[in-house]
């Protein structure tokens, strides 16, 4: 009976949501009110027909409490209730609202007596409103709810429905059901079989547990069979929760891209090492967070575009702060990368306690665009759409930079400077502004980040601390010679840790690839790329 | 007799004065403390007692500090993570010497192992019921991850800006690993709620007293091995590592294992500076692996003076006391201040205070000498000028303020 309550919750859930096919309420209390006169079971069954025949989901209730033997009139008046017993008293409750109604004691009421054959039409009739639902929505939770709770004499009404059905993926669903219900069934063999072979193609865990009582309950051949499809579908769960883990690293990796790649540029050009980077990221993040509250409060129907809008912002700002840290401070410890390295953690520090001064302590809500929110699947894995927007937006950054530093005259001067910086000073190449501009162009970068990064993580002042080490572990690891390096490592790093998490846990998982860094800087001091040369530090 | 050369060689007279002040008030506190009633003028106060003394436990993690960075050039920014190792080894002694007083009354667990229902004591945290157990382990687990750790490191020439990094990446890896609950350290909550130790209950004035003495006999006792050490030949090839490191090694040294005993020293000091830590404060736990309390070493020493000795102590004394004074009178300018101190130390007061004053004085002889037309004999100055020294010749490399890129 548990099959029936749940198609008839689907029913009503259909209802709910403005649902089709909707008879007049009052006609539907009067052929309900007919139970209170129906004689027999042929007359009984007349009526359910007859509900059935409305075709409105809301039907479903009073069958289904039918099918309970929950249904009952009142002597007196003859009004149909749906009763359910606490404590000896009998609460009544609206055979299609469901609502409370009263009380009465047991031998005020009647039951509407109920046999197999009564059953039986009542759940054909249920299975055929919801089978036969104009909503291909209704359909699809349907059959998904008979493949869970198989039953065999279900096989009818799902035949017929399948021969009707136009939607793909309903009709998969459908046949799936229908092979569950074949194998909870006493059929042959072969049609066992051929069942098998449907539900091992669905290939999900719920197939698995599905497989795992069939093998346990069947003998013979069909036991042999169940183990295989078992085995099979395991296979192709582990093979998607491979892919599944992969996409997982190749989106924590874009997240270490955008935060390490601005790091990345700074470090590689100048040699420093800037502390305060995660605290641009976090100005980005508030930048968002400033242009979505100017859009609520102005211009609603922009909040679509709130994050192009913040983007520019978000490089002006940090690129813009980066700058007069440039111009401030780091320029007179120029070859003093230790000491840069502590000024510009004080600088965090500051950063960080204005921000706290400016917007509190707590977290920020920062919302998502409409194209930002919810999620679709692929196969067996699921892809939420704002992490395949930041693998995409980290994968322009990078390209962008990447034209950035090959085709253009800023590009070439950059480069010049990180490989040789006094031959490119002889040349003509103003060092201190290609020093000033890149230290802004990474501070821009960390900047934009944090836009992407206010999409998925909490907008506080603290942002930035939590991507620091990571992001110098990305640049420890990829080298500094080229930006290939960040993107190798930032994959490399994402990949590994979310491949170690499933059996290490996510704590664990990372102090294992901190570890293994450690271990591999020993390996390659200067990382993954390293400019190749004959320098010889001190 | 050798040992007392190389001591004569790094005990300058300030450093003489200040060790000469440290067991000063090593005896002098603890009897102003008990001796005279709480009316008196004389007397110093629980709190005050409590207070410096962790001050001091921090001066002796900044001196650690100083001896790696100052001398040797390593800029550590894990040492957080020694002084942690040393107080979780004196926490674990601490928590076992609770006994069957705990909340729950286990003779033999913890009272967060109860909690976590664990039936048996870990293997690592047998034999610290011991005193004598748990002191070696306090010397021995923050040496022997900094050997460890160190080895691989120098011999791989790890250096600058990377070694930073990693050592970083140490504490940040440690802070991760002691938040976890099945690492039995007591997870998120540390260890606390301590009653004795060896003994005395923690709480009482006069134990306060004498944990205040040991802090600043450990101080008087760090100071004087690390003048020992830089005094001694041994430090002279330490600030030749600093200053020219492959030099050193075309010359024919083993910078590594110079940087490898340095670093080792000073993670075991760091260490015992964490277990005087622990008793005062009545507690540990992860957050003193934070990243951030390493570098806020780096910057006491820094502003003190680094490479100077006393310079460390002078400024993990200013900024705690300075700390202390602005979170209770202006809380939310602490980080502004102390943000706004790493930038101006580093652009100002590149040496510390220590390090500049020692500039200026140097200035100011040489052109009363030049006033006088006397001739400056090299051996004048003989003591003071190793201190000097080193602090003047800062890690600059040739070529003046130009950015260097990362190879």
């Amino acid at each position: 009976m548990r099959l029936l309550r749940a198609l008839g919750l689907i029913l009503l859930f259909a209802a709910g949501f403005g649902a089709p096919a909707h008879a007049d309420e009052g006609e539907l209390r009067t052929i309900i009110a007919k139970f209170a006169t129906s004689k027999n079971f042929r007359e009984t069954e007349a009526v359910v027909r007859e509900l059935a025949a409305t075709g409105d989901p809301a039907v479903g209730r009073p069958l289904g409490a039918l099918a309970d033997g929950n249904l009952s009139f009142r002597k007196s008046d003859g009004q149909v209730f749906i009763v359910s017993e606490a404590g000896g008293a009998l609460t009544l409750l609206d055979p299609l609202s469901g609502g409370r109604s009263g009380e009465a004691a047991s031998r005020e009421v009647t039951k509407v007596r109920v046999n197999n054959s009564l059953r039986r039409a009542v759940r054909e009739a249920i299975g055929a409103l919801t089978l036969n639902s104009p909503d291909a929505g209704v359909r699809l939770s349907a059959a998904e709810t008979m493949f869970r709770s198989p039953d065999p004499e279900a096989i009818d009404a799902l035949d017929a429905a399948i021969a009707v059905e136009a939607v793909a993926n309903v009709k998969s669903r459908m046949e799936e059901a229908r092979a569950a219900a074949v194998l909870a069934s006493d059929l042959g063999d072969s049609e066992k079989l051929a069942a098998l072979k449907t539900i091992e193609r669905r290939g999900d865990r719920t197939a698995l547990s599905l497989l795992a009582a069939v093998k346990g309950r069947a003998d013979g051949v069909l036991k042999g069979a169940a183990a295989r499809s078992a085995a099979n579908v395991r296979e192709t769960l582990s093979a998607w929760d491979a892919a599944q883990n992969v996409w997982f690293g190749i989106s924590l990796g874009s997240v270490l891209l955008l935060a390490a790649i601005g790091l990345a540029i700074t470090f590689g050009v100048m040699g420093v090492i800037n502390m305060a980077h995660g605290e641009m990221v976090m100005l980005g993040a508030y930048t968002t967070f400033v242009v979505q509250n100017v859009i609520r409060a102005s211009y609603p129907g922009l909040f679509d575009w709130s994050l192009a809008i913040a983007l520019p912002l978000a490089f002006l700002v940090a690129g813009g702060v980066g700058l007069i840290i440039e111009r401030g401070v780091i320029r007179f410890l120029y070859g003093r990368p230790l000491e840069t390295l502590l000024a510009t953690w004080g600088v965090s520090l500051i950063l960080q306690q204005a921000v706290r001064t400016i917007f509190g302590p707590t977290n920020r809500e920062v919302g998502n665009p409409s194209w930002m929110s919810g999620a679709f699947e692929i196969g067996q894995m699921s892809i939420t759409w704002n992490r395949l927007w930041i693998v995409v937006f980290a994968f322009t950054v990078f390209a962008v930079l990447l034209y950035v530093f090959k085709f253009t005259a800023w590009g070439l001067h950059m480069r010049a400077v990180t490989q040789n910086r006094r031959m490119a000073a002889s040349m003509g190449i103003r060092t201190p502004w290609v020093d000033a501009l890149t230290f802004a162009l990474g501070s821009g970068i960390a900047g934009i980040a944090g836009v992407a990064l206010s999409q998925i993580d909490n907008v506080s002042p603290n942002l930035g601390q939590g991507y620091i080490i990571d992001s110098f572990m990305v640049v420890v690891f990829g080298g500094v010679g080229n930006l290939w390096g960040t993107f190798v490592g930032a994959m490399t790093l994402g990949v590994v840790n979310k491949f170690l998490e499933p059996y290490a846990g996510a704590v664990l998982g990372k102090i294992i690839v901190l570890v293994l860094i450690i271990l591999f800087i020993q390996k390659r001091p200067r990382g993954l790329f390293a400019l190749k040369g004959r320098s010889v530090e001190a | 007799m050798i040992t007392q050369r190389l001591f004569v060689a790094g005990l300058t007279p300030r450093i003489q004065i200040v060790i000469a002040l440290l067991v000063g008030a090593a005896v002098l506190v603890p009897v102003l403390n008990l001796a005279f009633p709480p009316s008196s003028p004389f007397h110093v106060p629980n709190y005050m007692v409590a207070l410096v003394g962790k001050y001091l436990c921090y001066a002796l993690l900044a001196l650690a500090l100083d001896l790696v960075w100052g001398y040797c050039g390593i800029l550590s920014l894990g040492h957080g993570a020694f002084f942690a190792l040393g107080g979780y080894a004196m926490g674990m002694y601490l928590m076992r010497q609770i006994g069957a007083r705990g909340v729950y009354g286990n003779p033999d667990l913890p009272d967060f192992m109860v909690f976590l229902n664990w039936k048996e004591l870990p293997w690592y945290w047998h034999g610290f019921d011991q005193f004598w157990f748990a002191a070696i382990m306090i010397m021995a687990v923050p040496g022997l991850l900094a050997f460890v750790f160190g080895w691989f490191a120098f011999r791989s020439r790890v250096t600058g800006v990377y070694l930073s990094i990693i050592t970083q990446a140490m504490t940040y890896a440690l802070l991760l690993a002691f938040f976890r609950n099945d690492m039995g350290f007591g997870g998120n909550n540390g260890l606390t709620d301590f009653k004795d130790i060896l003994g005395f209950p923690v709480q009482a004035s006069a134990t306060r007293s004498a944990l205040f003495a040991a802090s600043a006999l450990a101080l008087a006792a760090g100071i004087a091995l690390v003048a020992a050490i830089a005094g001694s030949k041994l430090g002279k090839l330490m600030v030749a590592v600093r200053d020219a490191e492959s030099r050193t090694r075309f010359i024919g040294w083993r910078p590594e294992n110079v940087k490898l005993f340095a670093f080792t020293v000073s993670a075991v000091m760091a260490g015992i500076a964490g277990a005087l830590y622990v008793p005062q404060v009545g507690i540990i736990n992860p957050g003193e692996f934070a990243p951030a309390n390493s570098i806020e070493v780096v910057v006491w020493t820094a502003i003190g003076g680094r490479g100077t000795i006393v310079g460390p102590i002078l400024g993990a004394l200013l900024v705690n006391a300075g700390k202390s004074w602005f979170t209770g009178a202006l809380p939310e300018l602490w980080l502004f201040a102390l943000g706004g101190l790493f930038v101006a130390v580093t652009l100002f007061l590149p040496k510390g205070i220590v390090g500049t004053y020692d500039q200026w004085r140097a200035v100011r002889r040489e052109r009363r000498l030049a006033k006088a037309d006397l001739p400056s004999g090299p051996a004048e100055a003989g003591d003071v000028r190793i201190v000097r020294a080193s602090s003047a010749t800062s890690p600059v490399p040739q070529g003046g303020p130009e950015p260097q890129p990362a190879e």
